[in-house]
């Protein structure tokens, strides 16, 4: 049987398990298969980048090429996997079957789409990759009444970023939830960080939901179904959807692996079938799906021992998240989900601290927003591990 | 000069500069830069960064 260890996507997860292999390794065969193009980039500077001034080409850390080199694999771009058949231990690709030894599936995720009825749907947006920021950046051009469907992480990076990028846009931002970043602040905190949004020109339609958009002579007409016989309207020459992403699991399923959001994976990333192993926004981990740079750095340190014949448990140690607003600075450390508590907030003019507390008093997660995030790494240090 | 890049998303630490913000005065050397600073831009560790040596 070939002994070669087949990784399926280039993004950060696949990437970073190849590269850490390497450093315990370097003879092992190592091909990764990509439906896009191979090339390096850093998706979390997708929100970030408008501001910055910077196109598709120039966030491009890594050509594919200097990547393949570099990590000592091989890398066929623009392949996509059709079909796992793990008791072949056989890929089906568009460019014919490619056989493995182990393999990992680092495929992310897929934004979701809203069930949007209208003529105008199909020109609603999303961003969730180099060549999708290519697109955006381009459909741009010349506009400037700019609609972001959904709140939450992203949604506010993108609305932040087009505001620091120019004077010509207008922004508004659409979400069925109260607050902003719903999932993640307690209301004082996303109270605080919706004011510093809306100070820097963020328009947010709380506790809308958008559920159709229709082509209005050029323009878009997004409509809130639930104000009633569609009086609520707004235009937009683009509509941005940033409501969430579900984890790629369409392979995994049809081929019999264990899925329940993502695809299930124990604490060394197996998968109900043990030559196969997955990691990053596709993955699902002791039940937790965390579609996060750090989290990914965590599994694929793990998970390269393994696949050089050391199984080890990947580690969580409490892992906050910077959300890259300028406009107010934010970090949450998220409480488990399934541990009641309450949320404590303190606030004051500058910023907010929120501490959540579980029934004994002890607290296992926080947000802060505004001149409070002074305090993350100190109580980041208190937080208990999440694995 | 030395610099340190973030592997993951690129962000340099150079040691003229420091990361002030983060507690990490102006001319900070890189041996110096605690073990439990992060990227500020995306959040890995110190461990995720490698020397880049800049003509
Ligand atoms: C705009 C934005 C901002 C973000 N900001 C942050 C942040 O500030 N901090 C943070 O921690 N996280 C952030 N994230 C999340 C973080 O970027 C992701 O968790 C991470 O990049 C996911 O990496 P991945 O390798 O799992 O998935 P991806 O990068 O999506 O890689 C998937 C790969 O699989 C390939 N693929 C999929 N299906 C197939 C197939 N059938 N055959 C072949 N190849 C296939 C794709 O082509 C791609 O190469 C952000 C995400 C977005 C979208
Ligand atoms: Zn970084």
């Amino acid at each position: 049987m070939s002994e070669t260890i087949v990784i399926i996507g280039s993004g950060l997860a696949g990437i970073t398990v190849a590269r850490e292999l390497r450093r315990i390794e370097r003879e092992r065969p190592v091909v990764v298969v990509s439906a896009d193009d191979g090339g390096f980039y850093s998706k979390p500077g997708l929100s970030n980048a408008l501001a910055a001034g910077k196109s598709a080409a120039q966030l491009l850390l890594t050509p594919p090429a200097q990547l393949a080199a570099q990590l000592g694999v091989e890398l066929r771009a623009h392949t996509r996997v059709e079909r796992i058949l793990p008791a072949e231990h056989l890929l089906q690709t568009g460019a014919g079957p490619l056989p493995y030894r182990k393999l990992v599936l680092a495929m992310g995720a897929h934004p979701i789409r809203l069930p949007l009825r209208g003529d105008g749907a199909g020109r609603v947006l999303s961003v969730n990759n180099l060549a999708d920021y290519a697109a955006f950046r381009c459909a741009l051009d010349g506009k400037s009444r700019l609609a972001i469907l959904g709140a939450g992480l992203i949604g506010c990076e993108f609305a932040n970023d087009l505001l620091a990028a120019g004077a010509e846009f207008e922004v508004e931002v659409f979400d069925p939830a109260p607050q902003p970043l719903g999932r993640l602040l307690p209301p004082k905190a996303a109270a605080f960080f919706r004011e510093r949004l809306e100070a820097a020109g963020v328009r947010f339609h709380l506790a809308t939901g958008i559920d159709e958009v229709r082509e209005d002579g050029g323009r878009l007409r997004l409509m809130d179904g639930r104000a009633g016989a569609h009086t609520a309207t707004h235009t937009a020459d683009l509509v941005l959807s940033a409501v969430g992403l579900s984890p790629a699991v369409e392979l995994a399923r049809a081929a019999g692996l264990a899925v329940g959001r993502g695809i299930r994976v124990d604490r060394t990333l197996a998968s109900s079938d043990p030559d196969i192993h997955a990691l990053g926004d596709c993955a699902e981990v002791e039940g937790r799906v965390l579609p996060f740079v750090v989290p990914i750095m965590q599994q694929a340190r793990a998970l390269a021992k393994t696949l050089a014949g050391n199984p080890t448990e990947v580690v969580y140690p409490a892992m906050p998240v910077v959300v890259k607003t300028p406009a107010c600075a934010a970090v949450v450390c998220p409480p488990p989900p399934d541990v009641h508590g309450v949320w404590r907030e303190q606030a004051d003019a500058g910023g907010v601290r929120a501490l959540f507390e579980d029934a004994a008093g002890t607290a296992i997660g926080f947000a802060l927003v505004g001149g409070a995030v002074r305090e993350k790494q100190a109580l980041s240090a208190k937080m208990p591990a999440w694995l | 000069m030395k610099q340190y890049q973030c592997i993951v998303c690129g962000y340099f630490y150079d040691e003229n500069l420091g990361d002030p913000e983060h507690g990490i005065a102006a001319g900070t050397r890189w041996q110096d830069v605690p073990g439990d600073w992060s990227c500020p831009d995306c959040g890995v560790a110190k461990s995720d960064f490698e020397m880049v040596e800049l003509a």
